[in-house]
């Protein structure tokens, strides 16, 4: 029902964009549809060595080995718990999988250019650089993430920044 | 027909290619005081089938420069010219003449004209004066084709109308006249070419602009190649797409997997039927070995490809240094995986020209310590156990431990007051660092060492330097013998399971108390008499072991290149082979882990590497002693 509402209430010349909306903790947050490959129940993880706690380790998608990232630890939102309904996210971002694990996903809406603001200085869990903006739906606020940077930042160290060049 | 022909197109130049090789190895080889008979043969032929093929194609450029090669090398095989050292250069520089050309024609880039006539004319040159002075030769092509003597031709039929055409100096007339050359006797393979000519007899007199020549000898082209490429079937060799052979190593991988996970649900079948089903799928686990093995031996290469471009290197470079330099090659046949050759090239090429701008002193220079006047340099591969093992030795001054220390003070890299050695020569694989006293043209702007390293890092390979002041350094490069798969032992720790390389497991014991020792903090474990240093995998790995007192659980001896030491786990689970997959690709290094691989239960389980697994030892041999 959102998604109708939001595509009928697009503003003429610019194309909208699909994000995925999601739950971490209280808070609800989207990302860039075309960056998820797959959406699925949380599993167990091979644990690495030495990695950040919010790291919780690499699994076996189809014959990649991927990390898992819990975006709840990282940002400090909600309980990191693991049940039956935790769901991971699995994120395709400059040829690179990498799956986040979120409390729920919730739905596909569209915005348009003039329905994101741009984002606040504080009082989001998010570095500012890292958020493509805010959103309303239905009153409610929906915080926009800007994955790629996400992923790619030396924040989360998901890669080795300076050998990254040098890999296929 | 176009893409018919693209197709002949592409196995020309990749022949070509190989005959350029070949020329190129042949003319090194060449003793040229008493040049062997049969090699001036194998050399004349490499360069006829060149001029052979690339007539057909209508690749003039080409045509014309080993036309006049040829003659040359006619010549000289019939003992008529003398070969000089300055003809081989000009023959060498020919060669590589000839490989740019073919690059271009390969990447369809316009032929650089000029070049072609200026090797036109050296070679012409070598022929009328071969110990001439070569540098006046430069003016473009006028001088004259010289008159071969009638008794060279004797025998060769057709080949007298060649010697009127050149001395016209119409280079298109080499088209036609190929295809009239007796090449029966010399080249079984090259014999193939002269049937079209004798069914279409018109190619071989009347072709005068290039583009028509192209036209006519098109058709012939094609039968003669297709005869030529279900011959070379015949003789057991087969051309295949590098892409084809991955994907057929990756399926044999997964089948691996696929049999891994067979065996652990068939010996969960009880009775009888369990029976029957566990000796089939024993029978499986030995074909799928097999083969993996056998796919594996297709992307295998002898290390030859690599270690053949050496002699020219060495030469060129001896040269330009003026330093004599002798390059002794072993072991050029052990086999190593397709892939890593072309990753090794790199870094052997610095490493050579390396040893040979700073280790090999100048013939003065070793004279004046008593070294004999030309240095040697030892190009060696051996396989050992489940790794390769390639060394580059030379006998030359050594590393500069002072320098190095110095250069490595000044940027900030090593605060140690007397470090040993072996902490000292790893030094010069930092970025940016080199300790030649002024860039030269070989080496010495200190890009280079950090990106050997890197590389050879990343082919899953260590390198290590030993070098002694005035009696020379060896850099031994070890690596892997197959980038995909490993033998290994799975061991496990809490509820983890980790797989060690096979290669670096020398046994495994359940220790007794009074095996265990512990000096200063470090415990040690006593093993027939050697006390050796001990790890517990559960704290490299952080994580909950079962067992914390290694008495309970069993530590696997391992031996890696320069350490010997025990790891404490759980328990072992066994041995399997795994699909090694790279934990980079999506996520990045982690230290004393080489990789990962999936279990058969679709989990995924860690390859541990043994030598940054031994850098820990190091580190507390440091504290302790």
């Amino acid at each position: 029902m959102t998604k109708i509402e939001n595509g009928n209430s697009s503003h003429g010349n610019d194309v909208d964009e699909e994000f995925l909306s999601f739950v971490l903790g209280d808070e609800s947050y989207a990302l860039d549809i075309m960056s998820v490959k797959e959406i699925r129940g949380y599993e167990t993880v091979t644990k690495i060595a030495n990695a950040p706690a919010f790291v919780k380790g690499v699994l076996n998608l189809r014959g990649d080995i991927v990390p898992i990232v819990d975006l709840r630890m990282k940002f400090d939102i909600g309980q990191a718990t693991y049940d039956e309904f935790t769901i991971v996210i699995m994120l395709s971002v400059n040829d690179r999988i990498v799956g986040v694990v979120v409390d729920a996903v919730s739905d596909v809406v569209k915005f348009s250019a003039q329905q994101i603001l741009p984002p606040p200085e504080f009082g989001v869990s998010f570095n500012t650089r890292f958020l493509r903006g805010l959103a309303t739906i239905e009153n409610k606020m929906i915080i926009l993430v800007n994955i790629a940077a996400l992923i790619g930042s030396d924040e989360l160290g998901l890669m080795d920044l300076n050998t990254t060049a040098g890999q296929e | 027909m176009s893409v018919e022909m693209s197709q002949f197109h592409q196995v020309f130049f990749e022949e070509a290619q190989e005959h350029l090789q070949l020329l190129e190895q042949l003319l090194m080889a060449l003793d040229i005081a008493q040049p062997d008979t049969e090699d001036l043969n194998s050399i004349f032929r490499a360069a006829h089938s060149i001029k052979g093929g690339s007539g057909i194609f209508g690749f003039t450029a080409l045509a014309d420069v080993t036309h006049i090669m040829e003659n040359l090398l006619d010549k000289a095989r019939k003992g008529e010219f003398s070969l000089s050292i300055q003809v081989v250069d000009v023959l060498l520089s020919t060669t590589d003449t000839l490989g740019e050309i073919l690059n271009s024609y390969r990447s369809e880039l316009a032929i650089d004209w000029l070049k072609v006539t200026q090797a036109q004319t050296i070679l012409n040159v070598c022929l009328v004066d071969p110990v001439g002075d070569l540098s006046a030769s430069d003016d473009g092509g006028l001088t004259p084709l010289p008159v071969v003597e009638p008794d060279a031709l004797e025998g060769f039929g057709l080949f007298s109308e060649e010697r009127v055409s050149s001395m016209k100096g119409s280079a298109q007339d080499d088209f036609g006249l190929f295809t009239a050359e007796p090449t029966l006797a010399v080249d079984p393979g090259f014999g193939l070419f002269n049937e079209p000519q004798l069914q279409s007899p018109q190619g071989g007199q009347s072709i005068s602009p290039p583009g028509s020549a192209e036209l006519a000898s098109q058709p012939k082209a094609g039968a003669g190649l297709t005869k030529k490429v279900g011959n070379s079937a015949g003789d057991s060799t087969l051309r295949v797409e590098t892409t084809k052979i991955d994907s057929l190593i990756n399926l044999s991988g997964e089948l691996v997997i696929t049999q891994s996970m067979l065996a652990l649900i068939g010996a969960e079948v009880p009775g009888e039927l369990g029976e029957r089903l566990q000796s089939a799928l024993l029978e499986l686990e030995r074909n799928t070995r097999e083969v993996q093995d056998a796919v594996m031996s297709v992307r295998m290469l002898p290390v030859s490809s690599v270690f053949n471009r050496f002699p020219r290197l060495v030469r060129n470079l001896a040269g330009k240094l003026n330093k004599k330099v002798e390059l002794i090659v072993e072991g050029g046949a052990t086999e190593i995986d397709k892939g890593m050759i072309e990753r090794l090239v790199d870094p052997l090429t610095h490493l050579v020209r390396n040893s040979l701008d700073h280790g090999i002193e100048t013939a003065q220079q070793r004279m004046a310590m008593g070294k004999t006047e030309s240095g040697t340099l030892l190009l060696k591969a051996e396989q050992k156990g489940g790794s390769i093992v390639i060394s580059i030795s030379d006998d030359g001054a050594g590393l500069n431990r002072d320098r190095i220390l110095t250069k490595a003070r000044e940027n900030g890299i090593m605060t140690e007051q007397s470090p040993a050695d072996e902490d000292v020569w790893p030094l010069i694989f930092s970025p940016g660092f080199s300790t030649a006293a002024e860039v030269t043209d070989v080496s010495g702007r200190g890009v280079g060492m950090d990106v050997v390293r890197r590389n050879i890092e990343a082919l899953g390979g260590h390198i290590v330097i030993e070098s002694q002041a005035g009696v020379g350094s060896t850099f031994r490069i070890q690596l892997p013998l197959t980038l995909a798969i490993v033998d290994g032992m799975c061991v496990a720790v809490g509820e983890q399971v980790f797989v060690l390389p096979l290669v670096h497991i020398v046994e495994s014991i359940q220790p007794s108390l009074d095996q265990l020792k512990t000096l200063s903090n470090q415990r040690l474990i006593k093993v027939r008499g050697e006390y050796l240093p001990l790890l517990d995998l559960y704290q490299l790995m952080a994580l909950e072991p079962i067992n914390i007192n290694p008495d309970q659980g069993i530590v696997v001896l391992i031996e890696t290149s320069k350490h010997r030491f025990g790891l404490c786990v759980d328990a072992l689970v066994g041995q399997q082979q795994v699909v090694i997959k790279s934990l980079e690709r999506h996520y990045r290094r982690v230290s004393g882990v080489s990789g990962a691989t999936i279990m058969g239960d679709g989990s995924v389980a860690l390859i541990l590497d043994a030598e940054s697994l031994a850098l820990q030892v190091k580190h507390l041999d440091g504290v302790t002693i």
